[in-house]
């Protein structure tokens, strides 16, 4: 009932509050963790195309790298756009 | 090209990454390709009020350095999506930041976006300088209190003798005003600096008052640029000043206090 509202002095708590200690709390343990070891991201997204670009050419403005830290669970994604049998074809006749 | 709008202000705690976090939402609102970079290096904020930080992989000081690549870096928002991030370093030192890397990033955002948004750190060290050098145009963020607007002045000077407009003589950085946590009641009660001193003391064009508004908190809160609430008074100043911005003519709001009835005042409610 509409009229009962009255008798609140706010509207529910938004409890945004919890959401920005939520927040807090998984990037600050992300980032201690980050303080006692090299953040090892740069290195290993290049060790990827390294490995990557023995076997294919690769542009490597075409490598993504997508991060989402959780508090439980944190997942990488690392898209790597490999060239179409195509522009591989026109590649070694130019470098012929 | 790109515009370059520096979002400074000096003195500290006075809504420099508010303004860049609602400002550069805004310009995206309105289809404008923006990207809002994170100069200060060593603290990094930005991401924390836009919501992207746990998303964050590479930042600036990794592009500089040749780690990445500047789109790895860049972090897309979901929200809008003419909208991305470069968030600053954390644990590098500052002389990583340099003249050249900075101009090189913004030369090749310049390509792809309508404006570039630097979010200064405060102070007027090497990350505050960086963050203005650049600039076409200059947000300058003041709060209506002493030191925030001798700070301000201070700024202007800056901008007028050490960014590249001015060693270059290329023309005035294009400065713009923007009030923020302006509270109507107090200056009516004469606490409060007067929208029009400052005016007259810092003599720019002014582009927008925000009002002190509990909402800018629960936005940081968040991780949502306050411009994305449609009820927060201070999300619709920020509109407002966006419009003003872009050219349009938009009346001054939230200049008054609020005059709350008799309910109001006995059972509390501030403004949203």
């Amino acid at each position: 009932m509409r009229w009962l509202d009255l008798f609140r002095a706010r509207k529910p708590a938004q409890a945004s509050a919890a959401s920005a200690k939520e927040r807090l709390q998984i990037v600050l343990a992300h980032e201690r963790i980050g303080r006692t070891r090299e953040d090892f991201l740069p290195k290993l997204q290049q060790e990827l195309v390294a490995v990557v670009a023995r076997y294919v050419a690769i542009d490597p403005n075409k490598v993504a790298v997508n991060l989402e830290r959780g508090g439980d669970m944190s997942t990488l994604e690392i898209e790597i756009e490999l060239p179409g049998p195509q522009a591989q074809r026109l590649e070694a006749a130019a470098s012929r | 090209m790109a515009e370059v709008i520096v979002v400074t202000s000096g003195k500290g705690g006075v809504g420099k990454t508010t303004t860049s976090a609602a400002f550069g939402t805004g310009l995206a609102q309105r289809g404008k390709r923006t990207v809002v970079i994170d100069f200060d290096v060593g603290l990094r904020n930005l991401d924390l009020i836009m919501g992207v930080e746990r998303r964050v992989v590479f930042d600036i000081i990794n592009v500089i350095q040749g780690e990445a690549k500047l789109n790895q870096a860049l972090i897309r928002d979901k929200r809008v999506d003419t909208l991305a991030i470069l968030p600053a370093s954390q644990t590098r030192d500052k002389d990583a930041l340099t003249k050249e890397g900075v101009r090189q990033i913004i030369e090749e955002l310049s390509r792809d976006f309508d404006y570039i948004i630097c979010d200064s750190p405060a102070g007027i060290e090497k990350g505050a300088m960086l963050a203005l050098y650049f600039a076409d145009q200059a947000l300058i963020v003041t709060n209506p209190e002493v030191s925030s607007v001798r700070d301000s002045d201070r700024i202007l000077g800056v901008l007028q003798s050490r960014s590249r407009r001015a060693e270059e003589k290329l023309g005035r950085v294009k400065e713009h005003l923007l009030v923020t946590r302006y509270d109507p009641a107090r200056v009516e009660r004469g606490e409060m600096l007067k929208l029009e001193d400052v005016q007259e003391i810092l003599a720019i064009p002014l582009l927008g008052v925000i009002p002190e508004s509990e909402s800018v908190l629960r936005a940081s809160n968040t991780g949502t640029p306050v411009i994305l609430d449609p009820e927060s008074v201070a999300g619709q100043a920020y509109k407002d000043a966006v419009d003003r911005f872009l050219g349009e003519k938009v009346p001054h709001r939230f200049l008054e206090p609020e005059r709350k009835g008799l309910f109001r005042r006995l059972f509390g409610g501030r403004a949203a």
